[in-house]
């Protein structure tokens, strides 16, 4: 049984940050891409990339609050 | 001092807690293990009246404390010419209102805007790093609790608990329409929900164009679903928020229990980082759903 609920923990958390792991990349990259097409943009970037960083990150913390709260 | 007390309870829990995953009786017959653990809520720590206090609560509060001792040294000391402090935070102040200008499109709404939003980022900004001063989870006392004894801590992080999260996220919600309704008009802002409008137009318009009778009334209701987005934005703001710092602290107490030593420094900077960042999102999404509200819907 305890062993059953480790397992549930596990496998919430590792399923449910692949997808936003992916996310993040691409924001990453494409970010980085818009940079290097124009360097003076970079300010201009940031916070927008901030913003959609955390909407992705986000749904890799509903998958941590439900990995913890399994009982 | 304080950091050995928090290692040293967090590998014995590990071990109480392997123990009770492999041998069971043992541990209800031997002697009893004190129980830390890590719980998604706040534990109370005393009553006043019929209002319970929680450690969030209380960090909280010394948060709220902070804020307002240095606004009221910073207010006294206030001059045309900045000085020291004052040079720093116009500049802090002058970088967050051109991020601000991004978002609302004009200074002057920026400005008006700022001492709301402001008081969010720096009321999350105190308590996100309040969690991460060494003592804060890590000094408590032990009680006997469901007939174990169980360490609670004086002092758990304000944001990391869902309560102090959802008050905030409510806060911002609630508070961005009732700017909606004070910027546009409760008829125009109710409309975005229930489009009183479009019924009202169908007999104006049902001779030019028959088919309004059919899409008017789908119109009209449309908007309920924004209803739903209200609750979403409670919900994702203050999960966000929670998540991330409660993550943060799980990951230090856990770090600190493999290795003590230099290993969780690293990850000490990255939850600075972490707890500036995720203030800045809040700050800016409570900006952002304020914005949209205060600017009249235009088709």
């Amino acid at each position: 049984m305890m062993d059953n609920v480790m397992l549930a923990k596990a496998l919430a958390i590792g399923i449910g940050s692949i997808a936003p792991a992916l996310g993040i990349g691409f924001i990453g990259a494409k970010a980085m891409e818009a940079i290097g097409r124009n360097p003076e943009a970079a300010g201009k970037i940031l916070v927008p990339m901030l913003l959609a960083c955390a909407f992705a990150e986000a749904v890799a913390i509903y998958a941590l609050v439900i990995a913890f709260s399994i009982k | 001092m304080a950091e050995t007390h928090s290692t040293s309870t967090g590998i014995e829990n590990n071990k109480s807690q392997s123990e009770a995953s492999h041998d069971t009786s043992s541990s209800a017959t031997g002697h009893e293990e004190l129980v830390h653990e890590h719980t998604l809520f706040a534990e109370p720590i005393f009553e006043l009246g019929p209002l319970t206090v929680t450690n969030s609560l209380l960090t909280s509060w010394i948060a709220v404390c902070i804020i307002l001792v240095i606004g009221l040294a910073f207010r006294a000391q206030l001059r045309a010419v900045p000085k020291k402090l004052q040079n720093i935070v116009e500049m802090v102040m002058e970088k967050f209102l051109e991020i601000f200008d991004a978002v609302t499109g004009s200074r002057k709404q920026s400005i008006k805007l700022a001492p709301f939003v402001m008081s969010f980022f720096v009321l999350i900004l105190i308590n996100n790093w309040l969690g991460l001063i060494p003592g804060v989870g890590s000094i408590g006392q032990v009680v006997m609790h469901d007939g174990h004894k169980t360490f609670i801590p004086f002092l758990r992080g304000g944001t990391a608990d869902l309560n102090t999260t959802l008050a905030l996220a409510s806060i911002a919600v609630v508070a961005s329409h009732i700017f909606g309704v004070v910027a546009v008009g409760a008829w125009t802002y109710l409309n975005k929900f229930i489009n009183i409008k479009a019924i009202a137009e169908i007999p104006k318009k049902f001779l030019k164009d028959p088919t309004i009778i059919i899409v008017n009334p789908i119109k009209a209701f449309v908007g309920l679903i924004e209803i739903i987005g209200e609750v979403a934005k409670v919900a994702s703001l203050s999960f966000r928020l929670f998540g991330n710092i409660f993550a943060g602290e799980v990951l230090l107490a856990s770090m600190a229990a493999i290795i003590a030593f230099a290993v969780p420094i690293p990850f000490m900077f990255l939850e600075i980082i972490v707890g500036l960042i995720q203030a800045l999102i809040f700050a800016i999404l409570v900006l952002i759903y304020v914005s949209i509200s205060t600017t009249a819907e235009e088709h």
